[in-house]
């Protein structure tokens, strides 16, 4: 991002203002931001407000399936779900995006066809990123080359840890123009930070500002394969940096929270975090996501209860 | 929705990007068995009071929810006597871990009977039910169990194990029934018996405490509640059979007090006002740090003595703290204190109400730079906007005096010696709040406040654990933990 970089050319150009800039940061009182979370837990959303909170949740979900066990059959199905979560009911609103590995993009891309549903792919060595950089490069040119919309990658966490900020850096910044395509344009990038891995929140905030400077679209917390995966303090340090990143930067980045959010209750304490942290400029799946598989069905038995007034049970909605 | 500033949006399928408004969540009423008119408790039971009757009203719509019979001097003196015979003949003969049962019952049926409870509050005083819900009424409960512990343990305690006898006990209306906890709990553990007045404009809960004592099946006499207002304190104060009086509520009432008993062998504890300092230096996890302004003087509409009504913050940093102080402002919910998701209910009378106004507009005219945010406040009822006051200095009355409201008063300073000199200069001294990621800086800043409470990057925390109470104007004596037995025992004063 040509802007940026010159307007912090002297905090990215090395090792040292890289961790002068992010060890500068304000600290994160790990207490009290638990505090705020679950405080913002209490919110009570009811009757529209549910409604409309649901119906929301809803086109904020990327669908994912991420397994060894993947197939074109098992995408196609997911895919279709995309499209029509309730098939009973066309007022239900499609979700984002269905996110899955680089092979399986043709393959989604083809099934959601002109839906508008994004495709998300995985790369750069996912879920580890342990792989040499051309390689994390080739991963992404080759899902952008699919048809991928959006590429969530994974940083170096060990690079991170050991304190090569800069490396972290210029990975980002490299994949970043690896989005790019023949004809100019780019698939958005989203970049995953593993937040169960780097454990404490003043890490965190450092990560999320690393991440936006280096031009990430998105900052995403967690691949789902490590627990704890997205939490709410995690996200609230990070709804805040985004913030803080257009007060001082006029630009906007987005959130994704990922793994472990199962329930719609859950779901809308998200999404009342984004609200009162963030602002309700955050509540549009532009700006917010939720990497989730078995959410949707949740949030369809809540929409379908609204709706009827009745539960009903797992067998009256599709599995994806 | 926003300009995106990185190219196109990445989905085409933006739905309603309308404001997340929250529905109306309120909490319902039908729980409450509220009777048109209340007597005194006395003696274990409710009587009619040889006095008048006065109303008390819902701050938040002005509306009469009961009519409270007003103790005069005969009724008090009945109440004491009650006591005195409950002492003498049952209470301070029983065994600590007799009385223990009786506490450990209460603090139970407390909890069975917590929304209720929570909800009478929030109609009577205008506290946000989230508040009377999660803070008020499990920390009512937790001083009930913690001093049920102590009460088979007292030889270990330091004070010994001899009760003083009957205490009279005079309880403000900002947090009516956790100081009803505060001042019967450690008590009753000691082998004390109570009389005790509620304030006048809240005094529901205390006589729902007095069913839920009959409930327990506590001896009668043991705790007697006599309703009223000023003279009736007058008369429990001055009644000569008590032999100790804890009063918490304004500095002024409190020096009356201590005139009063001057000169009497009645032992006295006094939990007064405050003007704390919360002080944010400009290492400060500066998000936490708003939250913890927030809660210093928005909790409980700033109706809280140990309120951090005094922002000291580092110059270096002030201008980005108050940016960000202001946003968060912007987002508190002020309104129907039974909607789960207010942050701000009404204030409780139409003369604190007053009180908050007048000194609001000296802060404007001592040239103070006033500042709410947009907020819609209801119609009927008490309701004052959160404010905070910039460019105050110590010589500003909003800098000294304590409002007791929702209005937060700015200064700035430059190095630590000066916060705490700032932080000192005043009559008061209950509490403080220190935010630093510097340990050795808190640690300085403990030492050199004369605070009775001193909270690290936090505040308005409390636990019957830990003991407190204030310096100078802010009174004298120290309630919750061990050191709050003292004030129930006859070792205490040595």
């Amino acid at each position: 991002m040509p802007t940026l970089t010159t307007e912090f050319a002297d905090v990215t150009g090395s090792e040292a203002s890289m961790r002068r800039f992010l060890h500068g940061l304000p600290g994160v009182d790990q207490v009290g931001a638990e505090a705020r979370a679950a405080s913002l837990g209490t919110r009570s959303i009811k009757t529209t407000a549910k409604a409309h909170a649901i119906d929301l949740a809803i086109s904020m979900v990327d669908l994912t399936t991420l397994e060894g066990q993947d197939t074109p059959g098992k995408v196609r199905a997911l895919a279709s779900k995309a499209v029509h979560p309730d098939p009973a009911d066309p007022t239900c609103p499609q979700v984002a995006a269905v996110c899955v590995y680089p092979d399986m993009v043709a393959i989604a891309k083809e099934t959601l066809g002109s839906s508008g549903i994004n495709v998300a792919a995985v790369a750069t060595a996912f879920p580890s990123g342990r792989a040499a950089l051309d390689i994390k490069l080739a991963d992404t040119r080759d899902a952008v080359e699919a048809g991928a919309d959006e590429i969530d990658m994974v940083i170096d966490r060990g690079a991170f840890l050991s304190g090569r900020y800069l490396q972290v850096f210029e990975e980002i910044v490299a994949v970043r123009e690896a989005c790019t395509r023949e004809d100019g344009t780019a698939a958005h990038l989203k970049v995953i930070f593993e937040t169960g891995e780097l454990q404490t929140l003043d890490n965190v905030r450092r990560v999320s500002w690393l991440a936006m400077l280096a031009g990430a679209h998105f900052i995403k917390t967690s691949t789902g394969k490590v627990q704890p995966a997205a939490t709410l303090p995690v996200t609230l340090v990070m709804l805040q940096a985004v913030r803080d990143f257009r007060d001082s930067t006029a630009q906007m980045v987005g959130v994704k929270p990922a793994g472990g959010i199962r329930t719609s209750k859950d779901a809308i304490k998200y999404l009342v975090m984004v609200n009162e942290v963030a602002g309700p400029d955050w509540l549009d799946p532009d700006w917010f996501r939720f990497g989730a598989s078995t959410l949707l069905n949740e949030l369809l038995m809540q929409r379908t209860k609204l709706t009827t007034g009745r539960y009903s049970g797992p067998d009256y909605f599709t599995l994806d | 929705m926003t300009t995106d500033p990185t190219g196109t949006a990445p989905t085409g399928t933006a739905p309603t990007s309308t404001v997340f408004e929250y529905a109306p969540a309120p909490e319902s009423r039908s729980i409450l068995d509220l009777k048109a008119s209340y007597g005194l408790f006395v003696d274990g039971e409710f009587v009619d009071g040889h006095g008048s009757s006065f109303k008390t009203i819902n701050p938040a719509t002005e509306e009469v929810l009961a009519e409270v019979a007003e103790a005069d001097d005969a009724d008090v003196d009945a109440a004491v006597r009650a006591a005195r015979r409950a002492h003498t003949r049952v209470w301070s003969r029983m065994s600590g871990s007799e009385r223990a049962k009786y506490l450990y019952r209460i603090a139970r049926i407390i909890q069975e009977r917590g929304r209720e409870l929570a909800v009478l509050e929030s109609l009577d005083n205008g506290k946000p039910i989230k508040e009377s819900r999660d803070v008020d009424v499990p920390i009512v409960a937790a001083h009930f169990f913690y001093y049920a512990g102590w009460a088979d343990k007292l030889e270990h305690s330091g004070y010994g194990t001899t009760p003083l006898g009957v205490a009279g006990q005079i309880i403000p209306w900002n947090f009516p029934l956790m100081m009803l906890a505060w001042k019967i709990a450690p008590a009753l553990a000691c082998g004390n018996t109570v009389v005790l007045k509620p304030a006048e404009t809240t005094p529901l809960t205390a006589l729902l405490f007095a069913e839920i004592c009959q409930q327990a099946d506590l001896p009668p006499g043991v705790v007697n509640i006599v309703t009223g207002a000023g003279g009736t304190g007058q008369a429990l104060v001055s009644h000569p059979d008590v032999d100790k009086v804890a009063f918490t509520g304004s500095t002024d009432v409190g020096k009356a007090i201590a005139r009063a008993v001057a000169g009497s062998t009645k032992r006295v504890t006094l939990e007064l006002g405050g003007k704390a300092a919360n002080i944010v230096f400009d290492d400060a996890p500066l998000d936490q740090a708003v939250e913890g302004i927030v809660d210093g003087i928005f909790f409980n509409q700033g109706h809280v003595c140990c309120a951090g009504s005094r922002l000291l913050v580092q110059e270096s940093i002030a201008e980005e703290l108050l940016a960000k102080l202001k946003t968060r402002m912007g987002t508190l919910r002020v309104g129907d204190p039974l909607d789960k998701n207010t942050d701000v209910g009404a204030i409780n009378s139409a003369e604190q109400l007053q009180r908050i106004r007048e000194l609001s507009q000296v802060g404007e005219d001592e040239g103070a730079g006033r500042w709410s945010p947009p907020c819609d406040l209801p119609e009927r009822g008490f309701w004052f906007p959160p404010t905070l006051f910039t460019g105050v200095t110590q010589a500003h009355r909003i800098a000294r005096e304590e409002i007791f409201g929702p209005v937060l008063s700015v200064l700035t300073f430059r190095t630590p010696s000066e916060a705490v000199e700032k932080a000192n200069n005043t009559p008061y001294g209950l509490s403080a709040g220190v935010w630093t990621e510097k340990g050795s800086l808190i640690l300085h800043m403990a030492g050199a406040l004369r605070a009775g409470v001193v909270w690290a990057n936090t505040f308005n925390k409390f636990d019957p654990t830990s003991p407190f109470g204030g310096y100078k104007e802010s009174g004298q004596g120290r309630e919750g933990g061990r050191h709050g037995l003292a004030a129930y025992l006859k070792g205490g004063d040595l």
